[in-house]
């Protein structure tokens, strides 16, 4: 079969499954997930199909593997779109299609099918368990199957379609179509259990926040079309004439070309879409939606498909580098993504919430990934890309095991705590080992553990590039974010799995079904091998062992290579040292905590605070943009505006037409008309009655008249017959 | 004007002021021996007109059966009449109307008729006009089908007067 | 020796007196005796027509006569129903009078 047709296919099914689930298998919990796990693992088996021979094929972002059909006639043209597998879209396609699949299995798990339903479980809050009796007549607390377990499936099946979308498309406009129907799954996933008032208020956030940069986005787009007259990858991207007319022509902002103000409105939909600094806000309180949501959209898919969008972009956005000096789109990503980096670093540095921590975590590590492609390391980017979506899935998977053995243990002793605070939990290690090492995998590839893991060959190549670059600031900004992100990782882990357990929960904690612990097994296997694909060559002792294959596919992206050719054992020994002294800084303070406190609460005090609140950064979003816009909303449009102006007008004008219909009624209606109506009535009435009186039923005056008549038109017919 | 003429206007006027008394008089009983007076008069007029058998059978029928008729269901039903005062409908000026328009316009059309002034002159004797008339009436290429219908109505008044008056008291309650 | 035209007039005022009586008065009797004038007058202008084509075809002719023949019959037959009808309403009814028979008023 066509590899075209194969690629095609692959976004359908989840699609074909979200409309079965929804119009048919809503209520049968076992079909839905069938027909979701059915359709994600057909696209799996396509993906690495489609993967297997696009690695085997020479030359394959020169020739990649492309189909696209007319859509929109647009007078001479036709707007097309089509798919284009090229080694970028394959080796995200690679990532896509395992981490959702083991999102997909995880979940049913997590939404603990096959359990009893709960008493008092209802639609839109998350269950809280049910009451069984077992042998011995006690009574037990357990876990309860979701209420919207169906709808659950139905939307990441939708999710799964939006994302394959947006990876095997071949033009801007259709990656934006994905882009925004993920979107709307996002907010509808974030909000999943919508009777909760915080799921709702986020959910509204997400949407509202990640709209800011795709209004911004949209606008580049249009730019980009009404300039080029397409929005294709291969006429835009592989096109170094229409590069350097946009990147000499200038755009009505002073001092920027086209291709530079392009690229700004783009990155701000990733700063948007990706949850960088200024529009970050939104993915920390994402948490409120179920742990597989977490995973899937907000660590290995969605919030990488903005990083997805500059990386194809990089040619437009680069566009007229020369190698030394920065365009201005670069230094926008260089700048946003290495503050973006080190500001949440920090801030993870003080969250409780276990699932918070993984949160920041992944906006500054996304953070990297911008701040990577500012500097020119495309490959190292994209690389990144690859490794971060494998262990950050792993480590939110990781994550929702240990909250569903904390709630075990909540039902068990009743005890009223939060299952997902870090401080009540402790000592896991014991009650739930499988977990335990799968996370210390993710955890330790997250920091850039040396060698084993695949975080570090691709932050080591980030550090190397941006030093190689001589972006210094940047370099060190990355670095101080690499030292946090190991600190805040082993802090995780030690007062999550290690030490002694600091709650009853915590102590009948246990391990969680296979159903849900395979996935973080597979996804430990990529955490740990993923990294050895690309070895660079320079390295010392192992570098050339195995060939740097994802540099030479992934780099051939690029018509002309960045510089890669300076090498510096500098980065590689800061990238060794921050890891391990992270970490081991990260264990030696908190090992010993037994009560639940924070060690470092005290001694960093009203730091300690700050961080803990985010820098605040809500509040002030809260009081200088939604008050007014509330005020502009509620007062001036509403009141104003709506009830007084228009709804005064719309009543007057109510209250004339009523009073016409009244005075035609009274003046017109009822005398003219029923009045001659009426008339008629009794017209005819009084003709009748004045004709029956002829009746009399007296023979005599019948014949009278009968002979008066016949005499009468007698003569009547002789004046005319005889004389006419 | 022969004696043939004073005897017609004669017998004309006394049959036209007989026929003015029968529809005007009060009694019924007066009104019905003026109708034996005008019925005499006709059976002189037809004597004028040569046609004495119907003369006859004027007398005969007209005067000695249906005046007689008459005269039995006046006497019969005499009892209500007394207390009735007038006995002209209300109408009877639309009716007398009626009447002299009908005689204007019979009397004006007939006066068109060029036959009109015809003087009638005696009837050869020899015309024999009770036997042709009798042949007539019973010849098939004649009048026998009147004739015989005719006696078929009689029986059929006969039967049908006998019914209507039969008194039906004995068959009913009331 | 007489002109027709005296017979027709004569026979026409009888009509139209019988006409009268038949259209203005009350007792049905007296209703009868109108219809009998009119038969009357009827026969009166038979046979003076009778007269009048005997003599101008001067040929037996005998249509009139036996015209006239049938008048006789029928005026008999419709007195004795009629007066039938008049005894029966009048035993109903115990009047004669015509114009108090108003079963058909409209």
């Amino acid at each position: 079969m066509a590899v075209e047709t194969l690629i095609v296919l692959i976004p359908l099914l989840p699609l074909l499954a979200f409309f079965a689930i929804v119009l048919f298998a809503h209520r049968n919990n076992a079909l839905s997930h069938w027909l979701a796990l059915i359709a994600a693992g057909v696209a799996w088996m396509l993906s690495m199909i489609v993967f297997r021979r696009a690695v085997q094929t020479e030359e394959l972002s020169r020739f990649p593997f492309a189909a696209a059909i007319e859509w929109l006639p647009t007078g001479s043209a036709a707007l097309k779109i089509g798919v284009q597998i090229d080694p970028l879209s394959a080796v995200t396609l690679f990532f896509v299609a395992w981490t959702v699949l083991m999102i997909f299995i995880y979940s049913i798990g997590y939404h603990n099918f096959g359990q009893p339903k709960g008493e008092h479980d209802r639609p839109g809050l998350p269950p809280h368990g049910a009451e069984i009796r077992d042998g011995h007549g006690h009574v037990h607390r357990v876990p309860s199957i979701e209420p919207m377990y169906a709808r659950f499936f139905a939307l990441i099946s939708l999710f799964a379609f939006a994302m394959f979308l947006l990876v095997i498309t071949d033009n801007l406009l259709t990656l934006y179509i994905g882009w925004e129907i993920m979107g709307l799954c996002s907010y509808l996933l974030i909000g999943f259990w919508y009777a909760k008032e915080s799921a709702r208020n986020a959910m509204i956030k997400a949407f509202l926040t990640t709209r800011v940069g795709d209004v911004f986005m949209l606008l580049g787009l249009a730019a980009l079309y009404s300039l080029t007259g397409t929005l294709n990858y291969q006429v835009i991207l592989n096109n170094p004439s229409v590069l350097n007319g946009l990147a000499s022509a200038a755009s009505p902002l002073a001092g920027v070309s086209w291709a530079g103000l392009i690229g700004i409105l783009l990155i701000i939909g990733t700063i948007g879409k990706s949850a960088q600094f200024p529009l970050h806000i939104w993915l920390p309180d994402a948490m409120e939606g179920p742990t597989p949501v977490s995973a899937m959209i907000h660590a290995a898919t969605m919030v990488s498909a903005g990083v997805y969008l500059v990386i194809r972009f990089f040619p437009l956005l680069s566009a007229g580098w020369d190698g030394h000096h920065l365009t201005l789109p670069m230094l926008v990503m260089g700048a946003v993504g290495a503050f973006t980096a080190l500001f949440a670093a920090t801030i993870a540095l003080a969250q409780n919430d276990i699932k918070r921590v993984l949160a920041y975590s992944t906006i500054s590590q996304l953070g990297y990934m911008i701040a990577a492609l500012g500097v020119g390391a495309y490959v190292a980017a994209a690389f990144h890309l690859v490794t971060h979506a494998f262990f950050k899935a792993l480590l939110f998977l990781g994550s929702g095991s240990v909250i569903h053995g904390m709630e075990h243990g909540v039902f068990h002793t009743g005890e009223n705590i939060d299952p997902q605070n870090m401080l009540y939990m402790g000592g896991l290690r014991k009650k739930m080992p499988l977990t335990f090492w799968t996370f210390l995998a993710g955890g330790l590839a997250l920091s850039g553990f040396p060698l084993i893991t695949a975080g570090f060959w691709s932050k080591d190549e980030i550090l190397s590039g941006a030093y190689a670059s001589g972006q210094t600031a940047i370099f060190w900004m990355l670095a101080a974010a690499a030292l946090l992100t190991a600190f805040y990782t082993m802090r995780q882990i030690t007062l999550t799995f290690l030490g002694q357990p600091r709650s009853h929960s915590a102590e009948h904690a246990h391990e969680s079904r296979p159903v849900m612990t395979i996935p973080l097994v597979i996804l430990a296997f990529f955490a740990i091998t993923a990294g050895w694909v690309g070895i660079p060559e320079y390295f010392p002792a192992v570098g050339g062992l195995l060939p740097n294959w994802f540099e030479e596919f992934v780099g051939s992206m690029l018509v002309s290579h960045g510089e890669m050719a300076h090498f510096s054992l500098l980065p590689l020994g800061v990238s060794v040292v921050v890891a391990l002294g992270g970490l081991w800084m990260g264990w030696l303070t908190y090992r010993g905590v037994v009560r639940p406190v924070d060690p470092l609460e005290k001694p960093l005090g009203g730091i300690y605070t700050l961080l803990r609140n985010k820098y605040y950064v809500d509040e002030f979003y809260q009081w200088a943009f939604i008050r007014p816009a509330r005020w502009l909303a509620e007062t001036l449009t509403d009141r104003w505006l709506d009830r007084t102006i228009i709804d005064g007008a719309l009543h007057s004008i109510a209250g004339f037409g009523v009073w016409l219909g009244k005075s035609l009624r009274r003046w017109i209606d009822l005398p003219v008309i029923n009045g001659a109506g009426d008339l008629t009535a009794a017209g005819t009435r009084n003709l009748g009655a004045f004709l029956r009186s002829l009746q009399s039923g007296r023979v005599q005056i019948y014949a009278t008249v009968g002979l008066g008549l016949a005499a009468m038109v007698a003569i009547l017919i002789y004046f005319l017959w005889v004389i006419g | 004007m022969n004696g043939l003429q004073v005897v017609f206007l004669l017998a004309a006027l006394v049959s036209l002021f007989s026929a003015a008394m029968v529809v005007s008089a009060r009694r019924m009983m007066h009104a019905a021996l003026w109708l034996v007076l005008t019925l005499m008069g006709v059976a002189v007029i037809f004597v004028t007109l040569q046609s004495s058998f119907f003369a006859v059978v004027q007398v005969l029928v007209y005067v000695g059966a249906i005046a007689i008729l008459i005269i039995f269901s006046v006497m019969l039903t005499r009892r209500v009449m007394e207390d009735h005062g007038d006995q002209i409908l209300p109408g009877w000026r639309a009716a007398g109307l009626v009447a002299g328009l009908l005689f204007a316009i019979i009397v004006g059309f007939l006066a068109l008729w060029q036959g009109f002034t015809t003087m009638l002159v005696e009837l050869p004797a020899d015309a024999d006009n009770l036997l042709d008339l009798g042949q007539a009436l019973v010849s098939p290429q004649g009048y026998a089908l009147p004739f015989e219908l005719a006696s078929v109505l009689l029986v059929a008044a006969l039967i049908g007067a006998i019914t209507i008056a039969v008194d039906r008291k004995e068959d009913q309650h009331g | 020796m007489i002109p027709l035209a005296w017979y027709l007039i004569f026979s026409a005022a009888l009509f139209c007196i019988g006409l009268f009586g038949a259209l203005a008065r009350k007792n049905a009797v007296a209703i009868l005796m109108g219809v009998e004038l009119m038969l009357n007058a009827v026969n009166v202008n038979l046979i003076a027509f009778w007269h009048y084509y005997a003599q101008v075809r001067s040929a037996p002719y005998v249509h009139g006569l036996a015209f006239t023949t049938m008048v006789f019959v029928v005026a008999a037959a419709e007195v004795a129903v009629g007066l039938a009808l008049v005894i029966s309403a009048y035993r109903r009814r115990q009047t004669p009078v015509v114009d108090e028979l108003t079963l058909l008023k409209g």
